[in-house]
């Protein structure tokens, strides 16, 4: 088991005539994903990949039966790629796209609500590495090679970081359920909460590693939720103690403007939530390892 | 990307906000024929820098006579302005403002944001302004208002007028601040601004609402897209290393450490600066070189670290996905070469062709200091500063 993705899951890629779009296509069909179809306006009627290409997500979706969707669109067209996926009736997007205006996603939030739950599409990112269940497929960016297949899920706003964590754990054996970039805009789809909520639910999924940075209220947010309602314990590690406050450090989101934003306060509101926090960067996998140990002894 | 108090005056004037007159000043000279163009018996001289506290800075002064206005803006011009927003270095003052005094009453505040627990913008307001927002909030929190306005209707205007009443404000005022109010919330709407503010906006002697100041930022994302705010750009303002970085794609934040740092993807950056400090060193800077780092902006990231002259060693950190450990490694030996270093450089790469790359590194004859994890890699940048010192 995993989340959003597993090897059943019909992948379509928004995008996938596009150079950057085609790579990263031809690296999911490798790993074993099940890429049914691209979506580029103009395109229908021809083939990347081996794959068929559609003018609209809808068309795509009524041939292929795609269930997610990736968003490889330049950030001018993103907000739209997003809302005709949601309005398809794809089930989950992931957008890697870097470089969304601000307003644009406002309107896609407010857009996605005009749904009813059970048709409403789960979006993840923008501005994320995507979403990997090791063995399974991936939708996104990342190098697959460095996830072994396992049972603790991982969530995180960097995608480098979250590649970081991934190596430690599989340095020490463990290995990796899903992991989701929930991306650095200021404004994303999915927040840290709502993945966490996932993963409670998971019956293949024990613990969670969840990686913060500075800025923002999601942190504590996810904290409140780690402390009310999730059994399965979770790790955590937040960016940016040496940051200055005011200072945007390359993600759009990463900047401390208000109180309860700088690393130092989330690491106090995660622990005061019965999360154990990894001391530096270098200790994810170790402490990972130590709640592991320590509940399987418990 | 901000832009400044008058320029941000420009645009609100124009959307109906009421200000007091006022004129530009690039000269002594001119600042005081501005004053005589005015009229009147009292002005107040501005210092047009991108920063907030120039009053307590020096950078604002009421001036009652003409040559007063000319000789206070002459110790303005070409000097470096220092506030508790610029850093030690200060902003240059090329430009000052200059405009007819006002009769204040009461001093209001009115910012407009972007609130990232609703993920709309918030119109947040206080009957006390005059201060910093975060001062406002530390020592009197009940005064703020706060109202969030949904994107897909727009400011309502019944919220303009309980926000209105909520402050306090009466008969004919309440219709202007509703104007205002509605004004902001357009500029910040229809010019993808991240930030409007208002502070103090003022109630006068006769009892009418006047901006005394005005702040806007916008989103660089959709500057695309609003040719004329990316017009407003005064590179002046902004530090020449990261402007420079900026253009060649590279996202770099100065600090005030000595161990340089090249790394790809924010979050990797920010920890891999953690973990130096938390080895005992200090970071010289944040840098994410991005993804597809190909030689050329390796080098161009090493030009980057190395014009900061505090800078006495390197740390290239990069976990590849995108990026590829070879073009990184080949970069590196490259830009070593090229920039002709003397200084230690510690090198760590992780992820897609990572063999290839230890190899490139191993095989260059270089100096290049090797580690295989983060931590290290931090280590050996602390020791490799200390040898350097003693």
């Amino acid at each position: 088991m995993a989340i959003l993705i597993d090897n059943t899951t019909r992948v379509l890629v928004q995008g996938m005539s596009g150079r950057i779009g085609q790579f990263h296509a031809a690296e999911m069909i490798e790993y074993g994903t099940n890429v049914v179809a691209g979506v580029t306006p103009g395109k229908g009627g021809t083939e990347v990949l081996g794959r068929p290409v559609f003018d609209t997500v809808r068309a795509a979706v009524e041939a292929t039966g795609a269930e997610a969707s990736l968003v490889f669109v330049p950030p001018p067209f993103a907000a739209d790629a997003i809302m005709e996926a949601a309005d398809a009736g794809i089930r989950t997007a992931v957008c890697v796209t870097d470089g969304i205006p601000a307003q644009d996603m406002m309107k896609v939030k407010r857009f996605l609500r005009r749904y009813p739950a059970d048709r409403k599409m789960r979006l993840i990112g923008p501005n994320c590495a995507g979403v990997i269940s090791p063995g399974q497929g991936f939708m996104g960016i990342m190098p697959p090679h460095i996830y072994l297949p396992g049972r603790v899920g991982i969530v995180g706003r960097s995608g480098t970081l979250g590649y970081e964590a991934a190596s430690q754990m599989q340095a020490l054996g463990i290995g990796v359920s899903t992991s989701v970039g929930i991306g650095g805009d200021p404004i994303n789809g999915s927040s840290f909460r709502d993945i966490l909520e996932l993963f409670e639910a998971d019956p293949g999924t024990d613990a969670v590693m969840m990686i913060g940075e500075i800025g923002g209220p999601q942190e504590a947010e996810a904290a409140a939720f780690v402390r009310d309602h999730m059994t399965k314990p979770v790790v955590a590690y937040v960016a940016g103690l040496s940051a200055p406050k005011g200072r945007k450090m390359g993600h759009a989101g990463a900047i401390i403007s208000a109180f309860g934003e700088s690393a130092q306060e989330k690491v106090e509101i995660l622990s005061a939530a019965g999360i154990a926090v990894a001391p530096n960067p270098s200790a994810m996998g170790e402490t990972m390892a130590r709640v592991l140990t320590a509940r399987a002894a418990a | 990307m901000d832009i400044h108090e008058y320029q941000a005056k420009e645009i609100l004037a124009a959307l109906g906000v009421p200000m007091p007159r006022g004129g530009l000043a690039y000269s002594p000279e001119q600042a005081g024929y501005r004053a005589r163009e005015l009229g009147g018996s009292a002005w107040v001289v501005k210092a047009q820098i991108h920063s907030g506290g120039r009053g307590e800075a020096g950078g604002v002064k009421l001036c009652r006579f003409e040559e007063e206005v000319r000789d206070y803006a002459g110790t303005l011009f070409g000097r470096s302005l220092v506030t508790k927003q610029t850093g030690a270095q200060g902003k240059q003052v090329y430009r000052v403002w200059v405009e007819g005094a006002s009769d204040i009453a009461q001093e209001l505040y009115l910012g407009f944001v972007l609130d990232r627990k609703s993920e709309r913008i918030m119109i947040v307001a206080s009957a006390h302004g005059g201060m910093e927002i975060e001062d406002l909030a530390e020592t009197d929190p009940d005064s703020l208002r706060r109202m969030v306005i949904d994107p897909a209707v727009g400011l309502a205007e019944y919220q303009a007028r309980e926000l209105a009443f909520g402050l306090g404000l009466r008969g004919g005022q309440v219709a202007q601040m509703v104007n205002i109010l509605r004004a902001c919330y357009r500029a910040y709407r229809d010019l993808d601004a991240t930030m409007v503010e208002i502070n103090p906006l003022v109630v006068t002697g006769t009892g009418d609402l006047v901006a005394l100041d005005a702040k806007m930022s916008f989103d660089t994302n959709a500057l695309y897209r609003r040719p004329q705010i990316a017009e407003l750009r005064d590179p002046s303002q902004e530090d020449p290393r990261e402007s420079h970085a900026a253009d060649a794609g590279l996202a770099y934040v100065g600090l005030d450490g000595d161990i340089g740092c090249i790394i790809n993807g924010a979050g990797l950056a920010m920890a891999t600066m953690d973990m130096i400090k938390l080895a005992g060193g200090e970071p010289a800077n944040f840098l994410d070189i991005g993804g597809g780092a190909s030689p050329e902006r390796v080098a161009q990231a090493f030009r980057t670290v190395l014009s900061d002259g505090n800078v006495s060693v390197i740390l290239v950190n990069i976990f590849a996905g995108i990026n590829r450990c070879d073009w990184v490694a080949e970069g590196v030996v490259k830009a070593y070469r090229a920039e002709k270093l003397t200084l230690p450089v510690v090198v760590r790469l992780a992820g897609t062709n990572v063999e290839e790359g230890r190899r490139i590194i191993a095989e260059s004859g270089l100096p290049l200091i090797t580690a295989d994890t983060l931590a290290e890699a931090a280590d050996k940048a602390v020791a490799a500063r200390l040898d350097r010192a003693s």
